[in-house]
């Protein structure tokens, strides 16, 4: 009967178990394994046989300087993407529960329709709206010629634009339904007190927001850090000179263009352990101010 | 609550990744298989496809004709996603065309890839075999192995317009050194016009320049090269061709500048005359070889084209090679000139062809001249993928490097790739 009773909760674990271990677990395996072998199409249509390599395609890349650049590029673009879309999203949802109903419900559509837009179009029609000759936004401020993509950071910025418009409807719906959970007598008290808004924010809405803002922000950062349509799309495939190149488009690049599947899903292995590790440490600070998620 | 966020965080950037086949290569012959039944065929799209699907739907008529209970099913790849879909084909013999149109510069990779089928004892058997031009053939040959019949050529010259030209009183540049004073003329004299259109990601109309020079692509690093190099991104320039407007440029964009009026010449294709003859430059234009170093000379040109090929997946070989003989004969050959203005491979259409249109001679001795190709190997891919000459040119072209740091970093990914 003991027997039974100890077992019993593997078989409950089971079914989880199976949906995770073929969504999440088998594809990880079949990464990490591509890694470590000389795969490309010759391999994949069978012309030629599959060849173990052990660490080869990990040394060539941390051997890489453009690796690295590519890799720092990533960083400071993902981080400051992250940092306007909460900034854009938290200040548009605390303006939403502080609008009138009509202006609200128009905000919202229009930050809708944003958000639903596939970020293909989204980008060739900011690509139109910043064209060097013909675009709207040259032609307002008298700059026809300019052109936005030719500085890495005028390109950069650009497209960090598009991508923080593309974001920060996630960002203000979910925390726009965070802060319409607080108790209105906190608020209340708080007005009481004398606290005006921006400390009202930061003392009283941001930690009661902290399981919703986690949330948001560990999306950001894995949305962010992995961009690809926007870039590829806008600076035609990374950029003059490839300037622009971020980690997802240089692996498509290097990797998956010229089919050396190993070659990619060595990168994709090492983005898939740097962001597992964001995120980690970001779930262990969580941890040790004391918010139990 | 911390383990599934971190769960959902692993989830959301993992890669599907293809699990890694180990299948023995297929061993189908080019003859054989079922003579009845529905062909399958793949064709490249075209900007303007229709002419091309005219005469492929003549070529057919014909075919289902002399190949009763036959029929045949055409379709139009793009361009852009070629790679993809015969990756797909090579991996999923019952998704696999029988008849393919492919781009030799893909030859390498298809060949490795083991997708194609050996053509050689359909050309030997064919009647118009011996008629196909040697560097022709010599382009679709991998290894010894004959993996297709070269279908058309395409190769570019120098575009020219005759109007601003005779307003200007220029004349056509007799060499490199030439085309650039003369295109710097046009711009300083006409300043909303580009001399000559020129793009830092247009690789086929930079490396007749490192030709013209004596250097190779597989040599990019050579005092030759280098100075083809530095001719080519000096007209990407104020004077020429602004980095601004033209660093960016493809060879695409390049036949837009021209063909819409904003550029006085261009290293333009024989297949790019009816996008030009679309546009504002209609009429007012000539093409001339593109010159070399000396008076008289032609700078090499790249050897484009395209073969037909039959997949090794191919489920009726034998009606394949039927099928693909008849298109790549002279009558369809010369059809296909008429109707997308593609150079025939075969040499007695390619002189018919040179005898009734007076265009088409500024190509036909470009081709005379000599013509270049690139590294016939797998890694070339790899290199046009990963775009390490635009990488190179477009480097040099906005002051990020100069063209020897530019040339000493492409040639090391070159060789990296080609030795693989």
């Amino acid at each position: 009967m003991s027997r039974v009773r100890t077992r019993a909760p593997l078989w409950l674990l089971l079914p989880a178990a199976v949906v995770l271990g073929g969504l999440f677990l088998y594809p990880m395996y079949q990464l990490g394994l591509l890694s470590v072998l000389d795969f490309t199409q010759a391999q994949v249509s069978g012309g030629r046989p599959t060849r173990f390599v052990g660490a080869e395609n990990y040394t060539r890349l941390f051997g890489d300087d453009r690796f690295w650049s590519v890799l720092g590029a990533t960083v400071l673009f993902a981080a400051a993407c992250v940092l306007a879309t909460l900034a854009v999203g938290a200040g548009l949802a605390v303006l939403l529960t502080r609008v009138s109903r009509i202006p609200r419900l128009l905000l919202s559509l229009a930050a809708l329709a944003a958000w639903a837009v596939p970020a293909v179009s989204g980008s060739t029609t900011w690509m139109f709206l910043f064209d060097t000759d013909l675009g709207f936004v040259n032609q307002l401020f008298g700059i026809e010629g300019f052109n936005w993509m030719y500085d890495r950071y005028t390109a950069f910025g650009l497209v960090g634009a598009v991508v923080v418009w593309a974001s920060f409807p996630f960002v203000m719906v979910t925390l726009y339904a965070g802060i319409e959970a607080i108790p209105k007598s906190v608020l209340e008290a708080a007005a009481l007190d004398g606290s005006g808004a921006w400390r009202t924010f930061w003392r009283i809405m941001v930690p009661m927001l902290r399981p919703v803002l986690a949330i948001v922000v560990i999306q950001s950062i894995i949305w962010d850090f992995k961009v690809f349509t926007q870039i590829y799309v806008m600076t035609h495939g990374g950029g003059l000179a490839g300037q622009n190149l971020t980690l997802n488009v240089y692996a498509y690049q290097q990797a998956f263009a010229s089919s050396e599947y190993g070659r990619g899903a060595a990168i994709g292995v090492v983005m898939m352990l740097i962001l597992l590790a964001v995120t980690l440490v970001y779930l262990r600070a969580l941890r040790r101010s004391g918010e139990q998620l | 609550m911390r383990l599934r966020l971190a769960a959902a965080a692993a989830l959301a950037v993992t890669m599907t990744a293809c699990a890694p086949s180990t299948s023995a290569p297929a061993t189908t012959a080019s003859g054989g298989g079922p003579t009845t039944g529905a062909l399958k065929v793949w064709l490249f799209d075209e900007p303007n496809r229709a002419p091309k699907e005219a005469v492929v739907k003549e070529a057919i008529t014909e075919f289902t004709a002399a190949h009763p209970e036959t029929s045949v099913e055409v379709q139009y790849i793009p361009v852009d996603t070629r790679s993809e879909r015969f990756k797909g084909a090579f991996n999923d013999p019952a998704s696999a065309p029988d008849v393919v149109e492919y781009g030799n510069t893909d030859l390498p990779e298809y060949a490795v890839a083991g997708g194609l089928a050996d053509v050689g004892p359909v050309v030997s058997g064919w009647s118009e075999g011996a008629d196909l031009a040697a560097d022709a053939k010599a382009s679709a040959t991998y290894q010894g192995t004959l993996l297709g019949v070269p279908w058309y050529l395409g190769v570019r010259a120098l575009y020219y317009r005759t109007d601003v030209f005779t307003e200007l009183g220029l004349k056509p540049p007799a060499t490199l050194a030439e085309l650039a004073t003369t295109a710097k003329t046009v711009r300083a004299r006409k300043p909303e016009m580009f001399g000559v259109a020129v793009g830092g990601k247009y690789t086929f109309g930079a490396l007749p320049f490192v030709w013209a020079n004596g250097g190779d692509i597989t040599s990019i690093d050579s005092a030759q090269s280098r100075a083809g190099l530095t001719a080519y991104t000096g007209l990407i320039a104020a004077d020429n061709c602004p980095p601004q407007n033209c660093a960016d440029l493809t060879g695409g964009k390049t036949v837009e500048l021209f063909a819409s009026g904003k550029a006085a010449m261009g290293i333009l294709g024989n297949f790019n005359r009816a996008a030009v003859d679309a546009g504002a430059a209609k009429g007012e234009y000539a093409v001339v070889p593109l010159p070399g170093l000396t008076a008289g000379s032609v700078a090499p040109a790249f050897a484009g084209g395209n073969n037909l090929g039959i997949m090794k997946n191919a489920q009726r070989p034998a009606l394949a090679a039927d099928f693909l003989t008849l298109l790549a004969g002279k009558k369809y050959q010369t059809k296909m000139y008429d109707a997308m203005g593609n150079l025939p491979t075969l040499k007695s259409a390619s002189a018919e062809v040179a005898a009734k249109d007076a265009f088409v001679k500024p190509f036909i001795d470009t081709i005379d001249a000599g013509t270049r190709f690139v590294p016939l190997d797998p890694g070339w891919g790899k290199i046009d993928a990963s775009a390490v000459l635009p990488t190179m040119i477009q480097k040099v072209a906005t002051g990020k490097a100069t063209v020897d740091e530019a040339t000493t970093e492409a040639a090391k990914l070159i060789d990296e790739a080609l030795k693989k």
